[in-house]
């Protein structure tokens, strides 16, 4: 019973590590981690870098163009981006489809 | 003149203190006169890696506060006569520790010693902002696990921004990575971050892997650095990245891991 036991649990595992090398070349939990945090890390480097007044600058942006076009906060962007001898506002701002409306 | 490292991570339990109980007993045990500094103040935890617990007299607080000398505070390694401590207080606040004070310490230990390892505390607060403030190295103590590698990249960018070097507009801070508790079957497998992964979002200059390995713990069990251990993987692995560090080319080792028979035998990995 016991030696049975033992064999049993030896091809479960046995089982188990075949399962997950075939399973692990499509989407590994490393890999998945390798992608979330790239995109966090891209988000917060350029979070830091940025002034202080950003956030509200945006908010006050969006709530002006909302008195006029339809849009969610989602559909907006700001960037500021530094280069050696310049600073570039860059605001992306997704409009809806007005022929539908 | 000295050179001041600091060993810093942001996340906590990562292997800050294990690494600078290691790196100043390994830059000692080659011939150079180093001090290791505690700035965990509140919850120093050094001296007890260090194995000198009981030989703790004056902290860094009492230094600062001119209660007692900076020779009269500092611990002379029972392993190694190049080697000195300086404790941390254990039941001071943490607001204890002054810009002014850390400065004026690390000024006068420049004189004596040719390293200065700076052991920092978890988080970005008081203690962990001086430890870095001043440095000229530093040593990125990271774990390959998310959490970490994104508190790791959150120090790179105060390192950049908050220390003096930047302030001064000085050559910058020169920043390492050494990837601890790395286990290189778990990569196989796919359930851990790969040394490339995490180099891929911090890009730093490689000092070394310490591999997960049993060694940390019976080390810190005895108050030894673990790289006084020769015969553990953990111990080679910080003695090569002391000797990297002081510019020997050693090839890295420990990332690959031994090859299982599984592997072997139908070729895989």
């Amino acid at each position: 019973m016991g030696k049975k036991g033992c064999l049993g649990s030896y091809l479960g595992a046995g089982d188990m590590s075949l399962l997950d090398y075939f399973r692990s070349s499509k989407t590994s939990s490393a890999s998945l981690a390798k992608e979330r945090l790239q995109i966090l890390v891209a988000y917060e480097r350029s979070s830091v870098n940025q002034p202080p007044y950003l956030p509200q600058l945006q908010q006050e942006i969006l709530l002006v163009i909302q008195k006029y076009v339809n849009v969610n906060c989602d559909a907006m962007t700001i960037k500021l981006e530094q280069s050696d001898n310049q600073e570039t506002l860059e605001l992306n701002i997704v409009l809806p489809d007005f022929r539908r409306v | 003149m000295a050179r001041i490292i600091v060993v810093t991570s942001g996340k906590g339990g990562v292997g800050k203190t294990t690494t600078s109980a290691a790196i100043s007993m390994g830059l000692a045990k080659k011939g150079h006169k180093t001090v290791v500094i505690d700035f965990d103040v509140g919850l120093r935890n050094l001296d007890l890696i260090m194995g000198c617990e009981r030989r703790v007299v004056y902290d860094i607080i009492n230094v600062i506060n001119g209660e007692a000398s900076i020779h009269q505070a500092l611990i002379k390694d029972k392993n190694c006569n190049l080697l000195s401590i300086l404790p941390a207080s254990q039941t001071r606040n943490k607001d204890a520790l002054t810009q002014e004070g850390v400065g004026k310490i690390l000024e006068e230990l420049s004189k004596d010693f040719k390293y200065i390892v700076c052991d920092s505390p978890a988080g970005i607060e008081q203690g962990a902002h001086l430890a870095m403030y001043f440095a000229d190295d530093a040593f990125i103590v990271t774990n390959p696990e998310v959490s970490s590698v994104r508190d790791s990249d959150r120090i790179l960018g105060l390192l950049s921004s908050k220390s003096q070097r930047a302030e001064k507009n000085d050559e910058p801070i020169k920043e390492y990575l050494i990837l601890t508790r790395y286990a290189p079957e778990r990569v196989k497998s796919g359930e851990m971050l790969s040394l490339d992964d995490v180099q891929d979002i911090l890009s730093l200059d490689l000092l070394g892997v310490i591999p997960e390995s049993k060694s940390v713990l019976t080390a810190s069990n005895s108050g030894n650095p673990v790289i006084l251990d020769e015969k553990s993987d953990a111990g080679q692995a910080y003695s090569d990245i002391v000797a990297r560090y002081l510019g020997e080319t050693r090839p890295h080792r420990f990332i690959d891991g031994k090859k299982g028979l599984f592997r072997k035998l139908f070729g895989g990995g």
